[in-house]
């Protein structure tokens, strides 16, 4: 379901407790005067906090939680999904190791960080450095347009985009008619252009957020400090390096991490545009998954890859947050 | 501040060209979705919208969308506020290790759960019901809600609360009559950013419902791509109605959609 994505709720959150740190005493906790035992001012019994939690927290342990639990169980058999299955251990692990498919996934999964992280912090950077200057007019409807490609379901956006890449669609009329007609060719058919066309999408869908993102961080910066540098002489590009880089440090993380998750679990739009092709040109982790569990019927197999998605989600979470801590 | 002649003009082309970039796949579905479909001549055609609404079958598909969705945001939002309620503002036992494994809920990728939610429910005959699509996505929604939610209740002002108690409230009518009127706007946040992701899920509705009865918007138009891969126009006519609900709903609510997956999702 978001961002990422558009697509998937987001998947982050390492730095669990909010920033804002009102209403609350030293220790973490709400400032509120203590009363031996109670819950709170209004809840008197001891089961109220539970009461409250518990429809919450059974649906999301039955429907989370143990399925992950038992993803993680799945992972070491070799089961087709109907049937006797066999207790196989780790072999499902190891044989990803020497699996074509599964490296193709994650070798194509690097290649799309590129575009759906490393590419989207530059332009988003950059565009709301531009828009923060202000002097530009229709500063919304940019940030709106710019933004929009989060909220298109990623179906429509690969209905979209299959025809742009179509042989007879708009990017192959454009080359022609500037006379780059011999690059012309079926994007996502082409063994050495799909992976990148998917990525393409993936700028497309992830500049917004992070532009956004980036300009939320912006806001923060006190005005006087860009008019100091002026009358110190600097340019936008020293500003830029001096000021304003610094001071969103701590969004380039939560940048990152959401679009290289996203980078990820692309799952829709490779579903939609190349089903992993041509050939495992454009397979990712998350359509190995589903490709494996329901196309395959290897379902220990898949699990394995599900699992191992799972643990790079968490690692991602933990260890960028953690760089983007020890940088600041 | 002032900004030289040059730089304006240069912001501009850069804005100007992302703009396009950014527009350019959205009015090309929707310049395709109002052209000629096969064996018709040029023009403008306006009925595509109503030939891909009966030969795609989006008047069903739309519809299970629309209950999935009632289903989601309704249950995701009254447990989350219970939950949010009992982590933001009251002391107990375990809270800390709640609050950690519903947080970690935003980190479980469907891809992880939807293979053992398929099977165990397949098991249980519960496949291709409104619940075994709906239910993983009001888990995962709990988890943001219940992360969204005791944020908000926590950040409220503890008087709040007291002078409840000094009027004889109980717990859920100092939630209901004080806590949630004055959290309206992040409820409103929440509601929008869950109907958003919902409206838009496709593995998990792809997984629950391999007989095809209850297919949602999204996968309507997956099949109809399938069935009707040369019919260009009407497939971007059905790819416009799918999309046309969220992208309206952006439009008028952008506040809440910015707020919510720039706060909600950086904490």
């Amino acid at each position: 379901m978001t961002a990422t994505t558009a697509s998937g709720h987001p998947a982050q959150g390492s730095a669990a407790d909010g920033r804002s740190s009102r209403g609350r005493g030293a220790d973490g906790h709400p400032r509120r005067p203590r009363r031996a035992g109670r819950p709170s001012a209004v809840a008197r019994s001891r089961a109220a906090p539970l009461l409250f939690l518990l429809p919450a927290f059974a649906v999301y342990a039955a429907f989370a939680l143990y399925p992950l639990g038992r993803a993680a169980q799945f992972s070491l058999f070799e089961w087709r999904g109907f049937g006797s299955s066999t207790f196989v251990g780790l072999d499902n692990y190891a044989d990803l190791a020497g699996d074509a498919a599964f490296r193709a996934a994650i070798g194509n999964a690097l290649v799309l960080i590129l575009f759906y992280a490393v590419i989207p912090l530059v332009v988003g950077l950059v565009l709301a450095a531009v828009l923060r200057r202000g002097q530009v007019r229709g500063m919304g409807v940019f940030r709106t347009v710019i933004f929009l490609p989060q909220v298109i379901a990623l179906v429509v956006v690969a209905v979209a985009w299959r025809q742009i890449y179509s042989p007879v669609g708009p990017l192959n009329q454009l080359l022609d008619a500037v006379g780059l007609g011999a690059l012309a060719r079926g994007w996502l058919g082409d063994p050495s252009t799909a992976l990148i066309a998917v990525g393409v999408i993936g700028t497309w869908i992830e500049m917004g957020l992070v532009m956004l993102l980036m300009l939320s961080g912006m806001s923060r910066i006190p005005q006087e400090l860009f008019e100091a540098a002026r009358l110190d002489g600097a340019g936008p590009v020293k500003e830029f390096f001096a000021i304003i880089l610094p001071a969103v440090r701590g969004e380039i993380t939560v940048a990152l991490v959401l679009t290289i998750i996203a980078a990820l679990k692309t799952f829709d739009l490779v579903y939609m545009t190349t089903s992993g092709g041509p050939g495992n040109s454009t397979t990712v982790p998350s359509y190995e998954v589903y490709f494996r569990a329901f196309d395959l019927r290897e379902v220990g197999s898949a699990s394995a890859v599900a699992i191992v998605l799972t643990v790079l989600i968490f690692a991602i979470n933990v260890g960028v947050t953690r760089i983007g801590e020890r940088e600041s | 501040m002032r900004v030289s002649r040059a730089e304006t003009t240069l912001n501009y082309v850069i804005l100007l060209a992302f703009a396009a970039f950014a527009l350019a796949p959205v009015l090309t579905i929707l310049a395709t979705s109002v052209s000629a479909p096969l064996g018709e001549s040029g023009g403008l055609h306006l009925e595509n919208f109503a030939r891909a609404w009966t030969v795609g079958g989006f008047g069903r598909s739309l519809g299970n969308s629309a209950v999935v969705a009632a289903i989601v945001v309704s249950l995701a939002t009254v447990l989350s506020i219970g939950s949010g309620y009992a982590l933001g503002t009251m002391r107990f036992r375990g809270a800390t290790v709640l609050f950690y494994l519903f947080l970690l809920g935003m980190m479980i990728p469907a891809e992880a759960t939807v293979i053992p939610l398929f099977f165990d429910l397949r098991t249980l005959g519960l496949t291709d019901t409104y619940a075994a699509i709906a239910l993983p996505q009001v888990a995962q929604s709990i988890a943001f809600g219940t992360f969204w939610l005791r944020a908000q209740f926590r950040a409220m002002p503890s008087s709040l609360l007291e002078a409840a108690a000094l009027d004889g409230a109980g717990p859920v009518r100092a939630l209901t009559r004080i806590l949630v009127p004055a959290s309206r706007p992040a409820i409103v946040t929440m509601l929008v950013l869950v109907f958003m992701w919902t409206w838009n899920e496709f593995l998990i509705a792809l997984v629950m419902t391999p007989g095809g009865s209850l297919r949602t918007a999204p996968l309507g138009l997956a099949t109809f791509q399938g069935q009707y891969t040369s019919e260009t126009a009407l497939l971007a006519a059905g790819a416009v109605i799918i999309a046309l609900p969220t992208v309206i709903l952006f439009l008028f609510l952008q506040r809440h959609f910015i707020r919510g997956m720039l706060e909600g999702v950086a904490k």
